[in-house]
């Protein structure tokens, strides 16, 4: 440590992590202002060539962070994640502050409300700094379908920081932040962590209430964080998880303790490394998956490889699942209660000339194949089949988690690739989400790991998966699995892909 | 190939309320027909056995007390609207009774 206070202590401290940052802030030793300037000044810095805010809170996180020294100052407890600056994907409600989507359609409503992870932040003490960039109601895997422009890979700029979450997982990739919230449904979550060289957790379903997340597919929806370290995220994850009344999907639990075995080890932890995908992904995201693997089994670890081959049926049931569950949700914007409204002669056509306007080409994509897959004569025959489908992802998972403990699989079927690169054909860039969303459809857990670079000096993430309510184990493996790898691999990344 | 027809991708657009043109709605055809091509595996699965799953948590009727509680304030929500009138949401004619 080298100056006790100011700008360089702000900025170690940043670099430190979200656990540094609330025990400096808790002691006294910096105030959350300090903190708050230097996460402002390295946003105003890299924004502009990074693009991972629709909204700076500059103003409110400064009256936050004033709370949180006022607090510190009066011995009062000012909460367990004092003084941490944290980015809030924009599809997360926020009182008062412009919730978009990143879709025209909401472009400056104000919600009347805040999330319950909102106000679980903001009672511990974290201080929201900004509304990040995703892929237009977290429709998409690259952020390139925000209307409001994509946001930019911080180790190159030329690449995209995956999606649905971009914003949040560039930002914390960037180092502007130590720690953010996304959203998973497919892997939005998992695969921008994956592309961005940071930790993502997506949690079991029902362990983290939904209550303020702008709905997309509702049975799959789930709110994860990130931050460049296992416990980090895992310490912001603890605070957000719990039972929520206002979340009639939550699970009717306190929130468990995801730190208590982080260190523990995998010493006879029964691992499986999945076979299905290894096909569709390049090389160096399958030697990830089985260098991890073997650090893992060098650590005394049980690890097999097995296949799974329902996980390919994943696919081709969400892409029925998601988009017809959105297209009942995304019903409501209509124009008529709030959000953008184009006229009409009649109501009907209001709402038409509305959704068609404010609605960008993915976002009425989803709508369509969704609307189609539930109208008559095709309900059973896509959205029917795809739910037994979904039975049968269930049951696999059961069946390998009889056997194994966690399983491990690559992330990704690629590192982060060119703007424009996967957009000329939609099913090129859904095959993004290959590894990523069996355990979306079967409501379990998953984590991605920075593990290593591939050729072009890319991060290439490793996942973890577990059973349902398994964060603690699947949190004690990927922590394994984070020590086996070389710093490299992971973020903070000065925009531009240097390093430190 | 399982290939949507124009027609049949109007009517979706009109269920879906979405006014779209008829180049969008070719093109949307295309790219329908291309999904649906791809995710035909499921369609054409055995599972005749196989209990559909809507949800991965074995809920049922999740319900509270039937007390009143605080709820949104009208004025904040009818702020956040693009046409009220009388304290209520304002909108273009509904169809009249012969459509």
């Amino acid at each position: 440590m080298t100056a006790a206070s100011g700008p360089a202590a702000a900025g170690e401290l940043l670099d430190a992590g979200t656990a540094a940052v609330a025990a400096a802030v808790r002691a006294g030793e910096i105030t959350a202002t300090e903190v708050l300037e230097e996460a402002l000044e390295r946003v105003r810095r890299h924004e502009e060539s990074l693009h991972c805010f629709n909204l700076v809170m500059a103003d409110e996180a400064a009256r936050a962070a004033e709370a949180v020294d006022t607090a510190v100052a009066a011995g009062r407890d000012p909460g367990r994640l004092a003084g941490v600056p944290v980015a809030l994907k924009d599809n997360l409600c926020t009182n008062g502050i412009p919730t978009t989507c990143s879709s025209k359609i909401l472009e400056g409503w104000r919600p009347p409300y805040d999330a319950t992870v909102v106000t679980r932040l903001r009672e511990a003490g974290a201080i929201a700094i900004g509304k990040t960039n995703l892929d237009e109601f977290a429709m998409g895997s690259s952020t390139e379908n925000s209307a409001f422009g994509p946001t930019h890979n911080p180790w190159d700029l030329s690449r995209v920081p995956g999606g649905s979450s971009g914003g949040t997982s560039a930002a914390v990739a960037a180092g502007l932040v130590p720690v953010g919230l996304g959203s998973d449904t497919g892997g939005s979550i998992r695969q921008p962590a994956s592309l961005c060289g940071v930790v993502g957790i997506k949690p079991t379903y029902g362990l983290v209430s939904r209550y303020g997340l702008i709905a997309f597919a509702s049975s799959l929806d789930q709110i994860g964080t990130f931050a460049p370290r296992v416990a980090d995220a895992a310490l912001a994850l603890e605070v957000i998880a719990g039972h929520d009344p206002a979340d009639s999907t939550s699970f009717d639990r306190p929130a468990p303790s995801l730190l208590e075995s982080l260190g523990a080890g995998v010493e006879g932890v029964r691992i499986g490394v999945i076979d299905d995908f290894l096909d569709d992904v390049a090389p160096s995201s399958a030697k990830a998956a089985d260098d991890a693997a073997e650090a893992l089994a060098s650590a005394g670890a049980k690890v097999e490889r097995v296949s799974i081959p329902e996980m390919l049926l994943g696919l081709p049931a969400y892409y029925i699942i998601a988009p017809a569950e959105a297209s009942s949700n995304l019903a409501r914007y209509d124009g008529v209660r709030y959000g953008l409204r184009v006229d009409g002669p009649d109501v009907e056509t209001m709402n038409a000339r509305t959704r068609a306007a404010g609605f960008g080409r993915e976002v009425r994509r989803r709508v369509m194949i969704g609307t189609y897959a539930l109208s008559a004569g095709y309900y059973d025959a896509y959205y029917g089949q795809a739910q037994r489908a979904r039975t049968l992802v269930i049951r696999a998972f059961a069946a390998a988690y009889e056997r194994f403990d966690v399983l491990l699989s690559p992330t990704t079927p690629s590192a982060a690739f060119a703007f424009g690169a996967k957009t000329e054909n939609p099913i090129e860039m859904y095959l993004s989400d290959l590894c990523t969303i069996p355990s979306d459809l079967s409501g379990d857990p998953a984590v991605s790991v920075p593990f290593a670079l591939d050729p072009d000096g890319l991060p290439v993430g490793v996942q973890v998966l577990a059973p349902a309510l398994g964060e603690p184990l699947m949190l004690q493996v990927a922590a394994a699995v984070e020590a086996a790898a070389p710093p490299s691999v992971r973020g903070p990344v000065t925009p531009g892909g240097h390093h430190g | 190939m399982e290939r949507i027809s124009l027609d049949q991708v109007r009517h979706v657009a009109r269920l879906a309320r979405l006014a779209l043109s008829d180049d969008e709605l070719a093109t949307l055809a295309v790219e329908l027909s291309a999904l649906l091509d791809h995710v035909d595996s499921v369609r054409r699965l055995e599972t005749a056995d196989v209990p559909p799953t809507a949800h991965p948590l074995p809920l049922s009727n999740v319900l509270r007390a039937d007390e009143p509680r605080p709820c949104l304030d009208r004025e904040v929500v009818l702020a956040a609207a693009p046409a009220v009138e009388d304290h209520r949401f304002q909108v273009p004619a509904i169809l009249g009774e012969d459509r």
